[in-house]
């Protein structure tokens, strides 16, 4: 497939100039002078990286189970969500713009009300942020699909006598695939910042958040950036399996849509 | 008593679709449309922009319902005829599902009918030979060019062998060469099933090619303008019909009827 080898061989630019970045960074570091604790080398990351390990696989495990439980319970609601409201018109019509406009807010915000509701030590505060960020982008973009069907489609389904049901799982469901698929892969990043945002409030301390937090205090900035490089990988990880299914899901999109 | 067998396909009796009634965007749509269609027959409604063509289409399909009048199809009311699945529908937007590939788009309507699998690929495989397109069942619709797409569409709607075909300017969107070669194959397709179609269509000359009456309709509120029957003699019409004097005088009496009607809401504008 064409659209395969095109993608594999995409990978390619973006590596190569990450490794430049990479070598200036050390470079620049190197040879500006530059104090450890303003900008550590990348070695020394990765220096520390292999050191703190014990450490930052816990933390890297306890962070990972909340950002992807939180997602995976963000994503079934914010798709559950949008099929009822499109069952239902009317609730469409008032609960879509109130979700967009709930959206626009900076809902992270919300992660010292949930320590307050759940227990500062309960997973359950953090997961909520994860929810509540992840909930709305997949609720609003399912939504979305679900309901711009194309007015011909739906007529043609009626001249049919399909019900209602059957234009839901037909045609609605359908059109509305690439729409979720897309929404998942903006919603996977996003749990992990959620998720460790949402650490810096306070809770357990075997964690990314506060291991970042506090290795920053000591000025262990070599230690604070590896636990950056963690959270990363786990981002890019979720993310690259968020495209994995979108791949899989919707592969009529190789094609341009239909005018 | 009439018999069954001269029963029209389609009976309008006072049909009058008003949109928005009683606000300030109230549209008087159709007026009073009294018509019967023949089974078999092909007829084409023609008329300005606005006119309520598209409305009268979807009152017989029973899409909407009209606001007095009676619509009956096959002798039934027009709601039963579309929980029967008596008409199939075709738009000028293919509208195929991109999901789908084209012999499982065609297969739409029998999945809907509960048809097996066996005889849902027998069928599609024969539709797809009715409209010349055998080898591109297994192909996605975006791979096919507009006026393959529109083929397709029309496959779709004639798969469960309706008795009536509805069609809403389904060339509107061909170039004139893919217009004037689908026109020939769905006047074939026509011959061949025997079905009882309505096609809607701005087009002078489509309307006179195809038609066995082209229905004028004046606009504002959409009434029945005037009723022009086209017959062309024995033998099959072909792109040499399209060269004929009667032909000509065919197009000729539609235009001026258009003409006398845009003239008429020029007037009461
Ligand atoms: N759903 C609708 N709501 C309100 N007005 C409509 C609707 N559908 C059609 N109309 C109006 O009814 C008139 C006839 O429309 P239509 O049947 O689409 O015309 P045509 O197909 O002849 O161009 C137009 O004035 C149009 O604006
Ligand atoms: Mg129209």
């Amino acid at each position: 497939m064409t659209s395969l080898a095109s993608r594999l061989g995409s990978v390619w630019p973006p590596l190569v100039t990450g490794a430049l970045i990479l070598g200036v960074w050390e470079a620049l570091v190197a040879g500006l002078g530059i104090q450890e604790f303003v900008l550590p080398k990348p070695s020394s990351i990765v220096q520390a990286v292999g050191t703190e390990w014990e450490g930052l696989r816990t933390a890297g495990i306890e962070t990972g189970t909340i950002a992807v439980t939180g997602l995976i319970l963000g994503v079934v609601g914010g798709l559950i969500l949008a099929l009822v409201v499109t069952r239902f018109g009317w609730l469409s019509d008032s609960l879509t713009p109130m979700a967009v406009a709930v959206n626009a807010t900076p809902i992270i915000a919300l992660a010292p009300i949930f320590n307050a509701w759940f227990g500062l030590t309960d997973d359950r505060s953090n997961q909520a942020v994860v929810v509540a960020v992840v909930f709305f982008p997949v609720f609003i973009n399912t939504a979305k699909g679900l309901s711009s069907v194309d007015p011909d489609q739906i007529e043609l389904m009626r001249s049919l006598a399909a019900s209602e049901r059957t234009i839901l799982t037909r045609v609605r469901i359908p059109s509305a695939v690439p729409f979720f698929v897309t929404s998942l892969r903006l919603a996977a990043p996003l749990s992990v910042i959620a998720a460790i945002v949402a650490e810096y409030f306070g809770g357990p301390t075997n964690r990314l958040g506060p291991f970042i937090t506090q290795n920053a205090s000591f000025a262990r900035y070599d230690n604070a950036w590896a636990a950056i490089v963690i959270a990363s990988a786990i981002g890019l990880a979720l993310f690259a399996v968020a495209l994995l299914i979108e791949r899989l899901a919707a592969p009529w999109r190789d094609g341009p849509t239909e005018g | 008593m009439p018999e069954s067998s001269t029963q029209p396909a389609i009976q309008l009796k006072g049909i009058s679709k008003i949109f928005n009634a009683g606000t300030d965007k109230e549209v008087r749509a159709l007026e009073a449309i009294d018509l019967d269609i023949q089974p078999g027959q092909f007829i084409s409604l023609i008329g300005p922009s606005g006119c309520g063509k598209s409305t009268l289409l979807r009152v017989i399909g029973d899409l909407i319902e009209s606001t007095a009048g009676e619509t009956k199809v096959f002798g039934k009311p027009a709601h039963q005829a579309r929980l029967d699945r008596d008409y199939g529908m075709a738009f000028q937007k293919a509208g195929l599902f991109g999901w789908r590939t084209v012999a499982a788009n065609i297969e739409l309507p029998l999945e809907l009918m509960g048809w097996d699998k066996t005889a849902r690929k027998a069928k599609s495989a024969e539709m797809l030979d009715l409209v010349k397109l055998s080898d591109f069942g297994k192909h996605r619709p975006w791979q096919l060019s507009g006026g393959m797409q529109q083929r397709v569409a029309i496959a779709r709607a004639l798969s469960f062998s309706p008795q009536l075909l509805l069609m809403d300017e389904p060339f509107g969107a061909l170039d004139e060469m893919t217009r004037e070669h689908m026109q020939l194959e769905l006047l074939r397709i026509h011959r061949e099933t025997g079905t009882t179609v309505v096609f809607v269509t701005h087009s002078i000359p489509e309307a006179a090619f195809l038609s066995d009456r082209v229905v004028v309709l004046s606009p504002r509120p959409g009434r029945v303008h005037s009723v022009i029957e086209v017959d062309y003699g024995p033998g099959d019409r072909s792109d040499e019909t399209r060269q004929m004097p009667e032909f000509f005088k065919k197009t000729t009496e539609v235009r001026e009827a258009l003409r006398a009607v845009e003239v008429a809401a020029g007037e009461t504008l």
